[in-house]
């Protein structure tokens, strides 16, 4: 009986690849852990082995396209002697969707995003007349933010876990290796208490080292120097040391990679004087801020989104883009309730805002794009105007960043009020596996839809 | 001059068996009148400092905690005759002593303990947190263990730099059993650091015996996975520390760093001022101070080869108490920092 190869998910968040190369042709006999094609994920190119004995008898997708959806039937194998007939109509589909990994079944809600993303404008930074724009994704802007600034100034140097050879965990670091070399691209062994420290030190030296951790529910292991080190030395010494370091990697939930792995700890960093705290979304912001946190003298914590990597939004083209850090953007204009939120919070309100709008509600969306220092003057602005706000976070509420957006509206725009202050957020639990639970711990659209209609005195339909 | 090994101490207070007795460095080193003059002067200012100092805490004029590098002297002396211009030297909150090693001015350092703005830290410091970027000196670090990546840090930039200085990471007995000090050895093997690791072995993290504590009290040897040698040298003969720093610090300007260092030494007082020092008996440390000190070894010396009288050493013990009496005044004498620096040094402004 002949076998259906489909595209299978080679990554939590893979949700399409490309197909690099066939390593069989068609015809050709195969066996169990032969590599039928060379796959190109969104984070490395893997070899696709087949479980089966028998002919290659039809490849379905040609070597070379890209885009194909995960679950696609892309090849089909005989068994030996089968006949050729029944490779008649077959064609590449999309296999219905039981056949496909759950892991793509959970990222699924994110398809929609990559393929339509609300699109933003690149920020509120007067851009000079007639500056072009290239679409990117987030991923291409980190990496080309660090290469630009690794060109301009030979004492930045990126180091972590895989960020050289293999091109970084999440192809974030891409190419860095071939350009800059062994000496200011480093891969370290797995040891990130100690290598958070040694980064601390390079940078109590004035270098301007660049600390990748692998994702940020690692760097548990290396607070103690993050904060205790970076972050104290300059006020300890009297302002004689500096500590001119990013750490920077993927942080919040992924996709089905359960509670170890699914923690945002934007308001963990954000908690200590002597750090700057960046979590920006578009891929724009991501350029400029994270090159004006390696040019900052400061140690930044630059918070990244694992499911973002591929969001693509349009950059300027431009030498040298910077963001200025602690300057929040509205990125939405409206008048009826304010939706605060960072990171991938930002994607969750501005969805939520387009809904609310098709009932009549008009939602402004402030993406704080810094979480430390918080930028209140543009919060309390937009509060002046639409009287509500709504705090957006794919975190936990206690103590959280929305807690602190709270407190401080409290103090500083009370009068301006006409609501309470509302939070949105994971629930209180930590991260399950199951794809249903996940779903239910996670904050979404309809959440934030429900809670501005709340805060607007409108009824639910 | 006669060699001396400091006896191991175990559980019961008696001399363990040693596996491996103290390194010998025979030939006796040679060394001029004139460094032996400048060993026995520096530390003579670093015991006459941190007496002073324990004095200024017992007065109330010294706050949080406060900890005495005396009887180890010997250690940071002998290390520091070894580096040159450019080397980075770091260590723990037991940081007064290596920062007049560093030719960092007393008064500086006494008025940062008593919280003065003229401290080296402006006051914001105080005993355990205090830098200077100028004399290359990183620190005093309060959180055990945790300068020694940084150490390993600061030997990076040496190295990225290209240059042929060296980083000095000191650490105690205490430190040697924290996860990152390892995770250290393994990078600075790795990636050929020029990072001398000094182990100060005082005997006792803070109240616990090193029996007590560590599975192998032979702390040289803790660099053996990572395939970094070690070397144990008595701490209390600032000519042995000097001899076993010249090879190490010359092996890391070399490029064939890391090396590391285990240092035999012995403080006299409790491991802070608020330590009664119970764990151990007052014969235990009477014959350390009469038997091992590195002072009185240096004036043996110098009195035994007639550079100077012991009355000509009384001169110089008598300058030395008016210039830590005068730091003191100066600390005593400044003013509290200004209440607009509590703000200040947070982020440094673009």
């Amino acid at each position: 009986m002949s076998v259906e190869i489909l595209l299978p998910a080679m990554s939590p968040t893979m949700t399409e690849g490309n197909i690099a190369k066939w390593t069989k042709k068609e015809g050709e006999k195969v066996s169990p852990g032969d590599v039928i094609a060379e796959i190109e994920t969104d984070k490395a190119i893997m070899e696709l082995e087949t479980d089966e004995d028998g002919v290659l008898g039809k490849i379905l997708i040609a070597e070379g396209s890209e885009g194909i959806a995960v679950g696609t039937l892309i090849a089909v194998i005989l068994e030996d002697g089968e006949s050729e007939s029944v490779l008649d109509g077959i064609t590449a589909s999309v296999v219905s969707v039981q056949s496909v990994p759950p892991s793509a079944i959970a990222i699924e809600a994110h398809e929609t995003i990559v393929k339509a993303p609300v699109m933003i404008s690149p920020s509120e930074a007067v851009l000079p007349e007639g500056t072009g724009f290239s679409n990117m994704t987030v991923r291409e802007a980190l990496r080309d933010a660090m290469a630009e600034e690794m060109r301009l100034d030979d004492s930045v140097f990126v180091m972590g876990e895989e960020v050289a050879e293999y091109q970084g965990a999440y192809k974030v670091t891409q190419g860095l290796l071939q350009e800059f070399g062994e000496e200011r691209v480093i891969d370290t062994p797995i040891t990130e208490h100690g290598f958070a420290g040694l980064g601390v030190g390079a940078a109590m030296a004035n270098l301007k080292p660049v600390v990748e951790f692998m994702t940020f529910n690692f760097a548990m292991q290396a607070i103690d120097q993050i904060v205790n080190s970076a972050a104290k030395t300059n006020y300890m010494s009297g302002g004689q040391i500096r500590c001119p370091i990013v750490f920077r990697g993927p942080n919040g939930a992924a996709a089905r990679v359960g509670a170890q792995h699914s923690q945002n700890y934007a308001s963990w960093y954000a908690h200590i004087p002597g750090l700057i705290v960046i979590a920006p979304y578009s891929a724009a912001d991501c350029k400029g801020l994270l090159k004006a946190a390696i040019k900052n003298p400061n140690p930044v914590i630059f918070l990244e989104n694992e499911i973002t990597y591929g969001y693509s939004f349009d950059v300027p083209d431009m030498d040298d883009y910077t963001v200025p850090i602690g300057k929040a953007s509205v990125v939405r204009s409206g008048s009826d309730v304010t939706l605060v939120a960072y990171s991938i919070g930002v994607k969750f309100a501005l969805d939520a805002a387009e809904k609310l709008a098709s009932d009549g509600i008009d939602a402004e969306v402030i993406d704080l794009r810094t979480i430390r220092p918080l930028d209140m003057e543009t919060i309390i602005g937009s509060v002046k105007k639409t009287n509500r706000v709504v705090c957006v976070e794919e975190g936990w509420a206690t103590c959280s960043v929305s807690s602190e957006i709270s407190a401080r509206l409290m103090e500083g725009a009370f009068d301006y009020l006409d609501a309470p202050v509302t939070r949105v957020t994971n629930e209180d639990v930590p991260m399950p596996y199951a794809a249903n639970l996940e779903k239910l711990a996670v904050v979404n659209d309809d959440r934030i839809v429900s809670a501005a209609k709340a805060v607007c005195y409108k009824e639910e339909k | 001059m006669a060699k001396k090994s400091i006896p191991r101490k175990t559980k019961s207070g008696k001399p363990a068996a040693r596996r491996k007795a103290v390194k010998k460095h025979t030939p006796t080193p040679i060394v001029t009148n004139e460094e032996l003059m400048e060993y026995y002067k520096g530390m003579l200012l670093m015991r006459r400092f941190e007496e002073k100092a324990g004095q200024m805490y017992g007065m109330g004029l010294i706050g949080g905690f406060c900890h005495l590098y005396i009887g180890q002297e010997a250690v940071v002396t002998g290390i520091q005759a070894t580096l040159k211009e450019g080397d980075s030297v770091l260590t723990s909150y037991r940081d007064h002593a290596h920062m007049l090693a560093c030719k960092i001015d007393p008064k500086l350092i006494l008025a940062e303990l008593t919280g003065r703005a003229t401290g080296i830290s402006k006051g914001k410091g105080g005993s355990m947190h205090m830098f200077s970027v100028e004399h290359g000196f990183y620190g005093g670090h309060g959180i055990v263990g945790a300068q020694v990546p940084i150490g390993a840090g600061l030997a990076f930039a040496h190295k990225y730099r290209k240059n042929d200085n060296v980083s000095v990471t000191y650490f105690g007995d205490g430190a040697v059993n924290q996860g990152q000090v390892y995770e250290s050895f393994n990078m600075a093997k790795l990636w050929n650091l020029p990072v001398v690791f000094v182990i100060e072995n005082n005997q006792y993290a803070m109240g616990t015996s090193i029996a007590r504590s560590s599975s192998e009290v032979e702390l040289f040897r803790r660099g053996e996975s990572f395939k970094i040698k070690g070397e144990c040298v008595d701490g209390m003969d600032v000519f042995a520390v000097r001899e076993a720093a010249e090879r190490a610090v010359a092996k890391c300007r070399a490029g064939d760093g890391p090396a590391l260092l285990e240092m035999k030494t012995y403080r006299y007082r409790g491991h802070s001022m608020s330590d009664p020092a119970k764990y151990r008996s007052k014969e235990e440390v009477s014959k350390m101070r009469s038997e091992f000190d590195p002072i009185d070894q240096v004036k043996k010396r110098i009195l035994e080869a007639n550079i100077l009288s012991e009355d000509e050493l009384k001169v110089i013990d008598k300058d030395i108490k008016a210039r830590v009496s005068e730091a003191a005044d100066f600390a005593q004498n400044s003013a509290e920092p200004d209440p607009s620096e509590l703000y200040t040094d947070v982020l440094v402004a673009e």
